[in-house]
């Protein structure tokens, strides 16, 4: 699994990825209850602002990991979002997308360094 | 948060493994390991035990020594019928400032001789300053500083505490009573912020640790945040003073006439009389241009604080915003307060602006969840 700094996690299969949040960043957010994910078949560049969560505190965005389309999205998180808290990094996925360039993975944190940065 | 105060179960919030936050003043949990959803649902269940120590409490006392004097004083500050207040019993108000806006809300008892008030922690200094100014020469005015406020809150709140104060199961709904725990003098009232059944308990601080481990040792009693209170007396259509109504709303707007009682009103025994009364009387005669009403969101999404508010799905500006808003955990729907034209009536469909997208909300009654109160 690659992670970016803003809590992502990203698992790579071929040249699609799956993308969710991690444990930490879910107990961060508190209880989870309501996501709004992007459509099947957009174009994303890094950075851009593709899903919202929204928790009993706050809501925050998710950025897109890297450049690339989404493929698929979890429609499961829309009528569920408490698998947010229950199984970030399985079932809670949020999207998969194709990535533009697949070598940009390796630009990405590995466990070890994600470990390190939330400490 | 070196400058922060803390109340006398801080310790004990640590120990619990609460999520200390800046909060008036105060480092108050804002939740538990539990966390909000849980602990919402947990008071609707059974009961939760919440830590508002950092709210106000004062004695108020006639120098006259008549109870009566006390209550007609007071009433020169409030908008509220508190001569008719009787032994025992407790009523909410408001402090109206002269333009008819709130400057805080409260709860007011009689306690036979005197009356206790009970005002918000961020309006504390500034209410006790408002009394002292206002009827310091005919009144005895003291602020408690040596008692925490505990409030035990849902449907098991009764049996948890009549296992410590066996005889505080008498009260009824705003009901004030004193009670003995060990050696402890408490000030129960039936009442409290969340729509449950439950009370609300100042006990001695150094009492206070004590007291709420052994109501927290019960299996029914968890501690409680922040985080859920808001949800809670959201739920239950309770407003919170600096959000849903401030200086800039009077009563009528925040749609809270019903604590302007009949004595107050124009034709009553003590018609006027309070700060902003020539605003608020005709208002309550002509209505408000806007008023507080309870919507519900279409769909999942949450609308939150200052999210604008529309007349139509597209084009023109805006005709309110909300004042309070979340998620409720018992509704399992999000819901929310706005200010919005008076004219709007129940079931219309407004805007709100989420995100750059105007998402449909319904105006709808209050409370969103049905209050639970042994009258």
């Amino acid at each position: 699994m690659k992670y970016t700094e803003d809590h992502e996690w990203l698992r790579a299969e071929g040249d699609i990825v799956t993308v969710g949040i991690t444990a930490h960043a879910s107990e961060q957010l508190g209880d989870v209850v309501f996501v709004e994910l992007p459509e099947a078949g957009t174009t994303v560049s890094k950075d851009d602002e593709i899903c919202v969560i929204e928790s009993v505190k706050a809501a925050s965005d998710i950025r897109a990991p890297l450049d690339g389309e989404i493929v698929e999205v979890n429609d499961e998180l829309a009528d569920n979002p408490g698998m947010v808290n229950e199984d970030p990094t399985g079932k809670a996925w949020f999207f998969k997308m194709k990535l533009a360039d697949k070598s940009a993975l390796d630009g990405l944190m590995d466990e070890a360094a994600y470990n390190a940065l939330i400490g | 948060m070196a400058d922060l105060k803390r109340t006398v179960l801080y310790d004990l919030h640590i120990e619990l493994g609460g999520k200390m936050v800046p909060f008036a003043g105060y480092e108050m949990p804002v939740q538990y390991p539990m966390g909000v959803m849980k602990e919402h649902l947990h008071t609707r269940a059974a009961a939760g035990l919440f830590d508002v120590s950092h709210m106000g409490q004062i004695l108020m006392s006639a120098k006259s020594g008549a109870v009566e004097d006390a209550a007609l004083a007071l009433e020169k500050l409030v908008p509220v019928d508190i001569l008719g207040l009787k032994e025992g019993r407790q009523r909410y108000a408001l402090f109206t400032n002269d333009e008819g806006g709130i400057l805080d809300d409260l709860m007011v008892a009689n306690r036979g001789d005197h009356l206790f008030l009970v005002v918000n922690a961020a309006c504390k200094d500034q209410d006790f300053a408002h009394l002292k100014a206002h009827l310091g020469d005919t009144c005895d005015l003291g602020m408690v500083t040596d008692r925490a406020l505990l409030a035990l809150q849902g449907p098991a709140a009764e049996a948890a505490l009549a296992r410590l104060v066996p005889d505080a199961v008498d009260l009824k709904f705003m009901d004030v009573a004193i009670r003995q725990w060990d050696t402890a003098e408490l000030w129960i009232s039936r009442s409290g912020y969340t729509g449950e059944d439950g009370f609300e308990i100042s006990v001695p601080e150094k009492f206070a640790v004590s007291f709420a481990r052994a109501l927290l040792a019960m299996e029914e009693v968890a501690p409680i945040g922040l985080g859920a209170r808001d949800s809670l007396r959201l739920e239950a259509g309770m407003c919170l003073y600096g959000h849903d109504i401030d200086t800039t709303t009077s009563p009528v707007e925040g749609n809270v006439t019903w604590a302007i009682q009949k004595a107050r009103r124009a034709g009553g025994a003590r018609e006027g009389g309070f700060p902003g009364a020539a605003r608020i009387l005709k208002e309550l005669a002509e209505g408000p241009a806007r008023r507080r009403v309870g919507l519900r969101p279409e769909g999942r999404a949450p609308m939150r604080e200052g999210t604008e508010v529309f007349a139509s799905a597209e084009g023109g500006a805006a005709i309110g915003a909300i004042t309070s808003g979340g998620f409720g955990p018992s509704i399992e729907a999000p819901m929310a307060m706005a200010c919005l034209p008076a004219d709007l009536s129940e079931g219309t469909v407004v805007y709100g602006e989420v995100r750059g997208k105007r998402l449909p909300a319904v105006i709808s009654p209050m409370p969103f969840q049905p209050n639970q109160y042994k009258r």
